[in-house]
């Protein structure tokens, strides 16, 4: 793959295809007070409605002016998403209150819904507050303001990885500009049919980021979905592919730990990740959605000879997130690891965990996940390891550790492990306990609160993942796990 | 493997050859039994005739074969005499049952306490029917075998019961034997054990066919299949052990159903050793229902040849301060299949729970395959609970060092494999029992084929 030549298209901000389109709304005539929204919408020329038909698909496409296989594409998804029973046979049975019918599957760039910020609840301003987020991102985390500005702090990074040949733009741009570099793995690594919901994102699929790291480029700063100043990054449906050519590496990272105050209930992505042949590649996801929303996300990784792809994943908010990171480890010596914490509070269930798929020789992979369950939460590791037919050392560590705090928490587990041969090792690990009483007791002795105590003893419990993480974000981790424990205990 | 891997791929038969007219002829032939027995038996065999097979995709079968379980072609055979020896240790009792049938010749009950029951269901079924009642498939499925449970509550005709009365201990063990004779022979073992308050007792349950499990290219024995289940009971501070060796046919498809109920400062302590059969289901589930109740499950399983051994435990803390403890060890040659499949429960009330599961795989064979499925549902904070899954060949280094010490690869290879036995077998009170398991397994592991 040639790095292109054109990279105006990282300087230049996405053009609003809504003022470029004219096409009317197809499904305009549906009653649209159904939406969960509670603000009028009827003023947006280019909202897909709610509900979801075929002329939703047809829309989102012509909106976004699509190649006609990428309408294919999602045509077929959408078929394949009805035909797909909803997974409640392992499941929770939660996934039944999801309304498709009620959700709003598109609402283009510029076009998000506004508020103001006196509508902002008071306990997410405090949040924001307390964790110190700068004025400015505040607002456009709260839904105040679609857009934020983050040219100013951000353009200096985006510079230098465009000269580097790195291309960052989100899914639209990325399929219309650069089909010779994304079209053949888009779709690849997670085919529509894996699941109902990345059928579902197959379908309506908008924003996102498309990465391209030329080969033997090590891309030194870590990109952020923040760098780009598209509102559409943090959407429902976001659709995200980053290849990183032979010798490469890159760090992304998604989110943030401050609330994400959405008024969707439904967010479906799906992360595919290209590492080719001594690649690497790091994913970071913070994930703090507000507890109204079902959190259903795929992502996985392939790993070519000798690449290393690492997803290090942290849930914090959600009704409820299922998300299951995966590798797989197609050439020989590829590495696939996954740092998972999950803090699941008082109405939340955090069903998170991980696969690793070795399909070729001394591929290794390693799992450690922790969860915390407070008040009534309840966090659930699933994971999948396969070694299959034939293939000689390789390696698999798992560990997972629950931490639960009140005594009615809940925590389960449930790995699947497959093993082929006498070649390869397996281990798995797994325990449940509560926070010790006597290192609380010690701790109030020497003057701190029991609400301290008990954050300093959760902080202690994941300190060495979150250490793993970028220091800003383990510094806003620490306050957020901070205010997570202060009603737990007393 | 089967003799006819034709049948599996057609259409299967949701009955096999358990049609109504085989039932009819089977309650004639035990009109004896009680009314109620026979209600139960009516009510089972409705259930098993409308519940469908498992199949692929199914959450409880996940990782088996589905397409292989099928029940053409079986028979209720009537009983010969086996000459098949028990197991070789000094026992308090011993019963033998044949196709289903107790071999009058071969069962011995002397010198037992004054109040304890060695008998058969059938007797029982007469003469202690209340308390028969009460504990004979006591416990519904709750492992996915559902259609197998009914189909071997519809057909089991009789099967050992043994009753410990309060505060008595018998120190040697009390035998069991379940035999399969002859070609398309359908067995239904059952064994129930109620150990009252304080008491004390083992019990050995040995399954086997008639033609002993052949090993190597020749013969696998006879096709049969095999639906048994037994339901032990551990009355307050009593103290149960039990064990089950498994020694079926090679062609034999073979499902098996425990259930235990352990009961305040009751101890129950399990060892299942899996060598016969083509496809094994073990289904074991453990209830902790009063504080301070202990179980103990242990499993040992040679897997060779083709054979699949599929293993799904449920141990359930309903109450605080109980404990359990899993080991299943699976060694596993040519292209044998296993699976193990636990699942711990821990209910919202049970805490101070400390509960532990292990599934260690060694594998034998480049082409051989063992799934684990550790499996945690806590809903108490105040507990203590592990798992965990190892897949992997012999240690090099252990097998390096006994090596340097002189000792040839294979020697070490089988010495090294026999100590991944031990730890298991270690968990045994009893020295005579211990060595009594520890011929089986060695035997059966120097004859299995290589290939």
């Amino acid at each position: 793959m040639n790095p292109p030549t054109d990279l105006d298209t990282l300087a230049t901000p996405e053009l609003d295809e809504a003022a470029l389109n004219p096409t009317p709304n197809p499904v305009a005539g549906i009653d649209q007070t159904k939406g969960d929204f509670s603000y009028p919408v009827a003023q947006y020329a280019f909202d897909a409605g709610t509900g979801l038909t075929e002329d939703t698909v047809r829309y989102i496409s012509s909106v976004k002016k699509e190649a006609p296989w990428i309408l294919d594409f999602r045509l077929k998804a959408l078929k394949t998403f009805w035909d797909k029973p909803m997974p409640t046979h392992w499941a929770t049975k939660d996934l039944e209150a999801i309304d498709f019918s009620k959700i709003r599957y598109y609402l283009s760039q510029g076009q998000k819904p506004k508020r103001t910020w006196e509508e902002v609840p008071d306990d997410i301003k405090k949040t924001f507050e307390r964790l110190g987020i700068p004025e400015q991102e505040r607002k456009f985390l709260a839904g105040v303001e679609a857009q934020f500005d983050s040219e100013a702090a951000y353009s200096n990074i985006k510079d230098v990885v465009a000269k580097q040949g790195v291309i960052f733009v989100n899914s639209t741009e990325g399929l219309r500009e650069h089909p010779e570099i994304f079209r053949q793995w888009f779709g690849k690594v997670i085919p529509t049919g894996d699941n109902k919901f990345s059928a579902l994102n197959s379908a309506v699929f908008s924003g996102g980021s498309f990465i391209y790291v030329p080969k033997g480029v090590k891309v030194a700063q870590p990109l952020q979905a923040y760098f780009r100043i598209n509102a559409e990054n943090f959407g429902q449906f976001e659709r995200t592919l980053i290849i990183c050519d032979e010798g490469a590496e890159v760090v992304y990272m998604e989110g943030c730990t401050a609330p994400k105050f959405s008024t969707s209930t439904l967010h479906s992505a799906v992360v595919e990740l290209v590492a080719l042949k001594g690649a690497k590649i790091q994913y970071i996801t913070v994930q703090n959605w507000a507890n109204n929303v079902f959190n259903l996300v795929t992502k996985r990784g392939l790993a070519h000879e000798e690449a290393e792809i690492k997803w290090i994943d942290c849930n914090i908010g959600s009704r409820l997130t299922m998300k299951y990171p995966g590798v797989i480890l197609k050439g020989r010596k590829a590495r696939g690891e996954v740092i998972s914490i999950a803090l699941a509070n008082d109405g939340q269930h955090q069903d998170t965990g991980a696969k690793m798929i070795h399909a070729a020789d001394e591929t290794t992979s390693n799992i450690v996940a922790k969860s915390i369950s407070v008040g009534q939460g309840r966090s659930t590791y699933r994971g999948v390891v396969h070694i299959p037919k034939h293939l000689k050392g390789c390696k698999n560590n798992t560990e997972c550790d629950a931490l639960l705090i009140n005594s009615n928490s809940r925590t389960d587990t449930y790995p699947a492990i497959t093993v082929r041969g006498d070649r390869n090792y397996v281990q798995h690990e797994a325990s449940v306990s509560k926070v010790n009483e006597e290192m609380i007791f010690y701790m109030q002795q020497r003057g701190l609160t029991e609400g301290q105590a008990m954050s300093l003893a959760v902080n202690g419990f994941i300190n060495d993942l979150a250490r793993q993480f970028p220091m800003e974000y383990s510094v806003e981790l620490k306050r957020l796990i901070d205010l997570e424990m202060e009603g737990s205990v007393g | 493997m089967s003799a006819s891997p034709s049948a599996a791929a057609t259409a299967k038969s949701p009955l096999g050859a358990f049609t109504p007219e085989l039932f009819a002829s089977h309650l004639a032939s035990v009109a004896a039994l009680p009314a109620w027995w026979l209600d139960r038996k009516r009510a089972a065999y409705e259930k098993f005739a409308a519940l469908p097979f498992p199949k692929r995709g199914d959450e409880a079968w996940r990782f088996s074969s589905t397409a292989t379980l099928t029940l053409d072609d079986f028979a209720l055979l009537s009983a010969t005499n086996v000459p098949l020896a028990p197991l070789p240790v000094a026992h308090a009792a011993n019963l033998t049952f044949v196709n289903n049938t107790a071999l009058r010749g071969a069962t011995s009950v002397s010198q037992l306490p004054a109040g304890v029951i060695v008998t058969t269901l059938a007797e029982a079924a007469v003469k202690h029917a209340d308390l028969l009642k009460a504990h004979f498939m006591a416990q519904p499925p709750k492992l996915g075998s559902d259609k197998f449970a009914a189909l071997h509550t519809a057909f089991v005709g009789d099967g050992a019961f043994i009753y410990v009365p309060r505060g008595i201990e018998i120190p040697a063990p009390i035998l069991v034997q379940h035999i399969a004779a002859g070609a398309g022979a359908a067995v239904f073992p059952h064994t129930l054990v109620i150990a009252e308050e304080n008491s004390k007792v083992t019990v050995v349950d040995t399954f086997a066919s008639d033609s002993p499990p052949v090993t190597g290219h020749s013969s696998l024995g006879e096709r049969q299949l095999a639906v048994g289940a037994n339901d032990l009971y551990a009355a307050h501070g009593a103290q149960l052990t039990y064990i089950g060796t498994q020694a079926w046919s090679r062609d034999t498809l073979s499902f098996q159903f425990n259930s235990t109920v352990v009961r305040r400062d009751a101890r129950v302590q399990s060892l299942n050793l899996h060598l016969g059969a083509r496809q094994a289901r073990h289904e074991s589930l453990s209830q902790l229902q009063a504080p301070g109740a202990f179980s103990e499950m242990l499993a040992l399983t040679v897997a060779d040849a083709r054979q699949e051994f599929d293993q799904r435990t449920l141990q359930i803390h309903q109450a605080p301060n109980t404990k359990s403890d899993l080991l299943y060890k699976n060694a596993l040659r040519d292209q044998a299949k296993t699976i193990f499949s636990g699942l711990i429960v821990v209910d919202p009330d049970a805490q101070k729970t400390d509960a532990y599961q292990s599934n260690r795989n060694l594998m034998l064979s480049e082409e051989a395959e063992a799934s684990s499925l550790p499996g945690l549902e806590i809903q108490a904070n105040d507990v203590r609970c592990t798992h965990g899954a190892t897949s992997s060949r012999i240690d090099p280094e252990q097998e390096f060092y006994l090596q340097s010490r002189g000792i040839a690869k294979s020697a070490a290879d089988e010495l090294l494999t026999f100590g991944f036995f031990e730890e298991v077998l270690n968990r045994l009170a009893s020295d005579e029992l211990h060595e009594a398991l520890r011929v089986l397994i060695q035997t059966q592991f120097k004859q299995g084929p290589r290939d």
